[in-house]
């Protein structure tokens, strides 16, 4: 991890007024901090994780990429880290666990608002968004959508909201099993249910339900859920089919489910954009969309000749800012600089 | 050269021309069907997961390790459930009938 703490604001708060506003904190967005910070533009960052790196934390941490110039080889973790590093200088603000939401006009340029409530205000909306934010995979069954979130789950918001209840946990990964040890003691009963005996999870928390299973204080069923029973948003059981291809009904009135995360490019496809496929239409001097003030950086956009490759989208952000910098400061002229010899450019990195 | 059926999420069946080497996903992309495929052949995430049509699994071999991970994050899994980016398309597969899943929608 990073060796200085992030700045992560509140939820809920605003409007606060920035420079820029970008949304997606993978490594086109962390680098945009960067550039915008080398011309004086402070950003504020908002992604749906918890944590900054997009793909390269939430999907492939621990795989290498070969292709950062100057850097043989790095993995998705280390890169977001090394990006991290390289903008603390400008110290950018963090709103995570929440998706962009609502975009308006004003005098004064956008104002954003978040999943969370939070208002964001500027002249420079950046959308660095890569495959779309990363959302909790649901079920599949029909009459799924009318039990969520009274009696099936996606996440945990209150522990508490599960005491004394009957409670079924589906997925194989970390947070299938964190939360089946951490709701066992509080729950009257622990069911966890997955495709198959192995576990894609930290080996202690592995041997901790083994543990629990062999003590008889939680029950483990291979296979999968394939039918959901209840009514009036209350679930009284599931159907579940085994790898013998024989079906049981399990009793409960809680369903966890943790099948992982998947992406969705979410509200911003009511924003008036010019979309191609599910991407936005921009030009290649700026980055800038069909709105004034509106870029889009990284795999999120689309031009003849795009690669989703993480360098074109530093590129894209470099050019970018140049832009955002006359909307951020119309009466300032920019000065090109190089960073190995402006000793302006040096204090602000503070070299 | 050969080919490769494949039935899209409105249920439309294409005939595409494979490429030996290429895996089934990067086939599939190529042929410009919309398949979502978003970490692209990293085996990390299950959004170019694919139903083999039950004549060809046998072609097709076992999962390894590293897409078994993956496939435990596939909601709609069956037993012929696969990620297309796993399975390097060769003459053996020549007219191999895959359906996409809702997990490659593109949105």
């Amino acid at each position: 991890m990073t060796d200085h703490p992030l700045n992560i604001a509140e939820p809920g708060i605003g409007p606060i007024d920035s420079d820029m506003i970008i949304i997606g904190a993978g490594p086109v967005g962390l680098f945009a901090v960067f550039e915008a910070g080398l011309l004086d533009m402070r950003c504020h960052l908002i992604d749906a994780l918890d944590r900054p790196g997009g793909q390269c934390a939430e999907l492939y941490p621990e795989k290498p990429i070969y292709d950062i110039p100057g850097i043989p080889v790095c993995t998705g973790q280390e890169l977001t880290d090394g990006l991290l590093r390289q903008i603390a200088p400008f110290d950018p603000i963090f709103h995570f666990n929440q998706q962009a939401q609502q975009l308006e006009k004003i005098e004064q340029g956008w104002r954003l608002t978040t999943s969370e409530g939070t208002v964001l205000q500027s002249k420079n909306i950046v959308i660095a968004a890569g495959g779309g934010s990363f959302v909790p995979k649901k079920l599949p069954m029909q009459n799924a959508a009318a039990f969520e979130n009274k009696s099936i789950f996606y996440a945990v918001r209150q522990i508490s909201a599960f005491a004394g209840k009957r409670v079924i946990i589906t997925g194989g990964g970390d947070s299938a099993l964190d939360w089946a040890l951490n709701l066992q003691p509080i729950a009257e009963h622990v069911t966890l249910i997955h495709r198959r005996d192995q576990f894609r999870a930290a080996p202690d928390s592995v041997a901790k339900i083994h543990g629990l299973i062999e003590a008889g204080k939680m029950d483990l069923i291979i296979g999968q859920i394939n039918t959901i029973y209840g009514q009036d948003g209350k679930i009284n059981a599931v159907g579940i089919k085994k790898t013998d291809r024989s079906e049981i009904q399990l009793q409960g009135n809680a369903l966890l489910v943790f099948y992982g995360l998947t992406m969705k490019l979410g509200p911003i496809a009511d924003w008036g954009l010019n979309l191609h496929e599910n991407l936005i239409a921009v030009d290649t001097e700026k980055f800038e969309t069909n709105e004034t003030g509106i870029f889009a950086i990284g795999d999120i956009c689309t031009y003849p000749g795009k690669m989703k490759l993480i360098l074109s989208g530093f590129h894209e952000a470099t050019l970018m800012c140049q832009q955002a910098y006359h909307y951020a400061f119309p009466d300032r002229k920019l000065i090109f600089r190089y960073t190995t010899s402006s000793s302006a450019l040096h204090e602000k990195l503070g070299v | 050269m050969g080919t490769i059926k494949v039935t899209d999420l409105e249920g439309n069946t294409h005939e595409i021309q494979a490429t030996e080497g290429l895996s089934i996903m990067e086939n599939i992309y190529d042929a410009k069907i919309p398949i979502k495929a978003a970490c692209f052949g990293c085996c990390s995430c299950s959004t170019c997961h694919v139903y083999i049509d039950e004549a060809w699994i046998k072609e097709t071999g076992q999962p390894s390790e590293e897409e078994e991970d993956i496939l435990d994050m596939v909601v709609d899994l069956k037993e012929n459930s696969r990620l297309s980016c796993q399975i390097t398309y060769n003459d053996a597969l020549d007219g191999i009938h895959v359906t996409l899943s809702e997990d490659t929608k593109t949105d």
